[in-house]
């Protein structure tokens, strides 16, 4: 039986030779992020934003039936509900602020919750409630900030990693190919609108390790390559390692995705925001370990030096 | 790199048996069927989001114990003043700015109060600090000042006991395996697994069950207590239920020398047997009954507050001393509200008050629905994976799927022999580790090919594979890693669940995806001696 390859034996692709375009491009597509998230703003669950959150499942119904939702609620007088639909149609949230007070007393929430779970019931017989979540102002704050650190500790963390193992160039590359997936992660969140909670900050998280999976195999391949041509230009070094790596590259991110679209496509609807951000990052993390990882190291000025005992600044690794 | 002697092998068979046996318990639970007792069930538990219930995150205010810790301070100040051989007048006690204050009317007994009041403080901390500070301002004013130190020793004493009154009172509804924990230094999660209405409990948790006995001071102006304006030594304290057309919504008692409601035995619901009104029997322990004798007996007459959290029940007239420990107390009381009550004063007041401020519920179904599609999703992801590994890397492609479906029963076996919890993004998590094990496999076989087409023999080939191919698994492994290690300091609950599938899962698939197909192809290349590898 002949087995598959997808990518032939001996590729020789030109990758930096497009070096600058493709890195024009990725900071514009980083700015763009940016800028999507200050103007259109991300959609902030009640995790982060604090109120109050029922999810309900119309069971006998193909659609839910947002607009005559939204009026019922509205009626309750507890102000306007936002209203979104996630994973099927037929599933829909109703995020409302929490009553003024309600700090101090939360028995006022309490009772906020039960009307609308009661109004909901009482007009529609095959409403489901599946759930109520109740955060308040205090506690969404705390989140919001320990989400921030978090985040920004991984991001440090892993490049400091890379840095000792590796060299500072590739700490630093390492750490720009990060911003690059994450940027472009939350971008599609505020392009989109898909709801952003504290499980999308977890799937952040493990984009930061796991998009840098591909990475550190180019990176392994340089530094042995860079052990092995001393006299190679660094462009061509750098092109040499991509290509003698496509092949994994491509098919370690693939078997991811595999897997993530079956999950995103077949898996529970709770949590298709979350399998859609580690996905679309596992996607935008192959690219960055090409186009954002490696040309950065020929304008820091990696060079054979950085790797070879005696006449390195610091040790070789193995 | 490739000789594996007979005890490393079955060492390493060992551990895949064990940690993999381990999982059928869970496979046996989540396929429907009872496990058979008497055999060890190590269990993956399934968080909230899955199982359906309800997580409450409660919070104290620590400005509360402050106030209670000057109360407490006054009340021994007082006693101790009292008790010495030459008493000594103070006057102007008060609560100024979140410290106590009190002038020593004679300016020459200062020291002799200081000697008097310094050992009603103690050491706080491991600093060496004490958790009161003790300054005269004035020439003759103490101001006693608690330190944060102080502070934050009766906040955490606070909480523990909160903790064991909340199990207590959690245990008396008769749900099962509710979670307690403290988080932070002054909040308590909550989680009862299939508990779909948490009002009761809301009710019963939000209730301090603070009883006071305290007498009302007949003296005291109307108008000023209508007005909230509180006689010296008195307090003001409303009632818990303004009655119609009854004038004064308030009531003035005296601050000091009531009884508190802590020294209970028991408290059961009952009826009044005149009214049938649902009230609450109570008993006091021997020292209580002492106590609450000494009062009624001293003041047979007068009209006493029954006050439960700052709020007053009743206030009837003692009409004879009540001397065997024992009592009813009535109120605006239903049944159902009357039963709360008695569960709450047996299981003792809360020392602090504590607010919900984060509420998370979860329907039974969405969770068995979560199940379900997760599992498929698995399936068809695996299902797919495994084709198109198969296809990339023939035999080796082989020994990947073996060393995935591995992976698969060890995570679920050790996660059961720790006992974590499975969450909804857990089985994300799973997914995600078994589309990343593979990633291990790719990079060894890929190497391989590489030495291969470099003119490498057969086993020097898959030698240089393995080793070379180790190192940037391990590195990228290892961001893994630290994210993970991150998501499970900053996340709660599901998210938590979530990083501690992905370390496990990180572990046992280098494990499976590296040290166990090694084993495999060397045996297999000892075995059949292959001359050319078809890769």
């Amino acid at each position: 039986m002949k087995l598959l390859k997808l990518v032939p034996d001996h590729t020789n692709i030109h990758f930096l030779k497009w070096r600058v375009p493709f890195y024009l491009g990725s900071l514009l597509l980083i700015a763009a992020s940016w800028g999507l998230v200050m103007t259109r703003g991300l959609n902030l669950g009640v995790d982060f934003v604090g109120g109050q959150m029922v999810r309900v499942t119309f069971e006998r119904s193909a659609e839910a039936p947002v607009g005559v939702l939204r009026d019922e609620v509205t009626k309750l007088g507890y102000g306007e509900p936002i209203l979104q639909r996630f994973g099927k149609p037929n599933e829909v949230s109703i995020r409302m602020k929490l009553p003024a007070g309600a700090d101090k007393d939360p028995s006022l929430s309490d009772k906020m919750a039960r009307t609308i779970t009661a109004a909901v019931k009482a007009n529609h017989a095959d409403a489901r409630i599946d759930g109520v979540d109740s955060v308040s102002g205090k506690v969404s704050k705390e989140l919001g900030w320990s989400a921030f650190y978090a985040l920004g500790l991984a991001a440090i963390f892993v490049a400091a990693y890379i840095w000792v193992r590796f060299e500072w160039q590739f700490g630093v590359g390492a750490l720009l190919s990060l911003v690059h997936d994450v940027s472009l992660t939350l971008g599609m969140f505020a392009l989109t609108q898909l709801e952003f909670d504290l499980n999308i900050v977890a799937a952040l998280l493990t984009l930061i390790g796991y998009s840098l999976n591909d990475t550190i195999v180019v990176y392994d391949r340089i530094r042995e390559n860079l052990k092995k041509y001393r006299k190679m230009p660094i462009p061509e070094l750098l092109d040499l390692s991509v290509n003698e790596t496509l092949a994994r590259t491509i098919v370690t991110s693939l078997s991811m995705l595999i897997t993530l679209v079956a999950l995103l496509l077949l898996g529970p609807a709770v949590i298709f925001g979350f399998t859609a951000a580690i996905t679309l990052g596992i996607f935008i993390g192959t690219y960055s370990s090409i186009y954002m990882a490696a040309p950065i190291l020929i304008w820091l000025k990696v060079s054979s030096k950085s790797f070879v005992p005696g006449e390195a600044d610091s040790p070789a690794k193995a | 790199m490739l000789d594996f002697p007979r005890w490393k092998v079955i060492f390493l068979w060992l551990i895949t048996i064990v940690a993999a046996a381990s999982a059928l318990p869970s496979v046996v639970d989540v396929a429907g069927y009872r496990w058979p007792a008497g055999i060890p069930e190590p269990k993956v538990n399934l968080g909230l989001d899955l199982a359906g219930g309800s997580h409450l995150m409660l919070e104290a205010d620590p400005a509360q114990v402050r106030t209670q810790r000057i109360e407490g301070m006054e009340e021994s100040v007082r006693n101790k003043l009292r008790q010495m051989s030459q008493p000594v007048r103070i006057s102007d006690i008060s609560n100024n700015n979140g410290a106590l204050s009190f002038l020593v009317d004679d300016p020459g007994k200062i020291d002799a109060v200081r000697e008097a009041v310094l050992p009603l403080t103690n050491g706080a901390g491991l600093t060496g600090k004490r958790d009161w500070t003790i300054s005269v301002v004035d020439g003759n004013r103490f101001v006693l000042a608690p330190t944060q130190e102080g502070i934050d020793q009766a906040v955490s004493q606070a909480m523990e006991t909160a903790v064991e009154v909340v199990r207590k009172r959690i245990d008396a509804l008769g749900t099962k395996e509710p979670t307690i924990i403290r988080s932070g230094s002054n909040r308590i999660v909550v989680q009862v697994p299939g508990l779909q209405d948490p009002q009761a409990l809301k009710n019963l948790l939000g209730q301090t069950a603070k009883l006071e006995f305290k007498l009302v001071d007949q003296n005291a102006n109307p108008t000023d207590v209508a007005q909230g304006i509180a006689p010296p030594g008195d307090e003001i304290v409303p009632f818990a239920e303004a009655k119609a057309g009854a004038p004064a919504a308030k009531l003035a008692v005296k601050r000091l020398g009531g009884i508190r409601g802590d020294e209970l035995t028991n408290a059961t619901l009952s009826n009044d047997p005149q009214t049938n009104a649902a009230t609450v029997s109570i008993t006091f322990n021997t020292d209580g009954g002492a106590k609450f004798a000494k009062l009624t007996a001293a003041n047979v007459g007068k009209p006493f507050a029954i006050i439960l959290d700052g709020k007053v029940l009743s206030a009837p007239n003692i009409h004879e001393a009540i001397l065997g420990g024992s009592a009813a107390i009535s109120g605006n009381f239903t049944t159902d509200s009357a039963s709360q009550l008695a569960i709450s004063l047996r299981s003792g007041a809360l020392p602090v008050d504590l607010k919900v401020v984060e509420e998370r519920t979860v329907g039974p179904d969405l969770g068995a629905d979560s199940i379900r599609k997760g599992m498929i999703a698995m399936g068809v992801g695996t299902l797919a994976l495994a084709v198109f590994i198969l296809v990339t890397y023939g035999r080796f492609g082989v020994y990947a799927c073996c060393a995935l479906v591995l992976n698969v029963f060890m995570i679920l076996g050790i996660m059961g022999l720790i006992g974590t919890t499975l969450t909804l993004p857990g089985i994300a998590g799973f997914v995600l580790t078994i589309g990343a094990a593979v990633d291990a496999n790719v990079l060894i076989y890929e190497r391989i090919r590489e030495e291969r087409h470099r003119g490498r023999r057969v086993v020097q080939a898959v030698e240089v594979g393995y080793k070379e191919a180790t190192r940037a698994i391990f590195d990228a492994n290892f961001t893994n890693i630290i994210a993970a290690v991150l998501m499970g300091w900053f996340g709660s609950g599901p998210v938590k669940g979530f990083a501690v599938v992905l370390i496990i899962g990180i572990a046992t698939s280098v494990f499976t995806a590296v040290v166990m197909t090694r084993m495999w192809v060397a045996q297999w290349l000892r075995r059949a001696r292959p001359a050319d590898l078809h890769l």
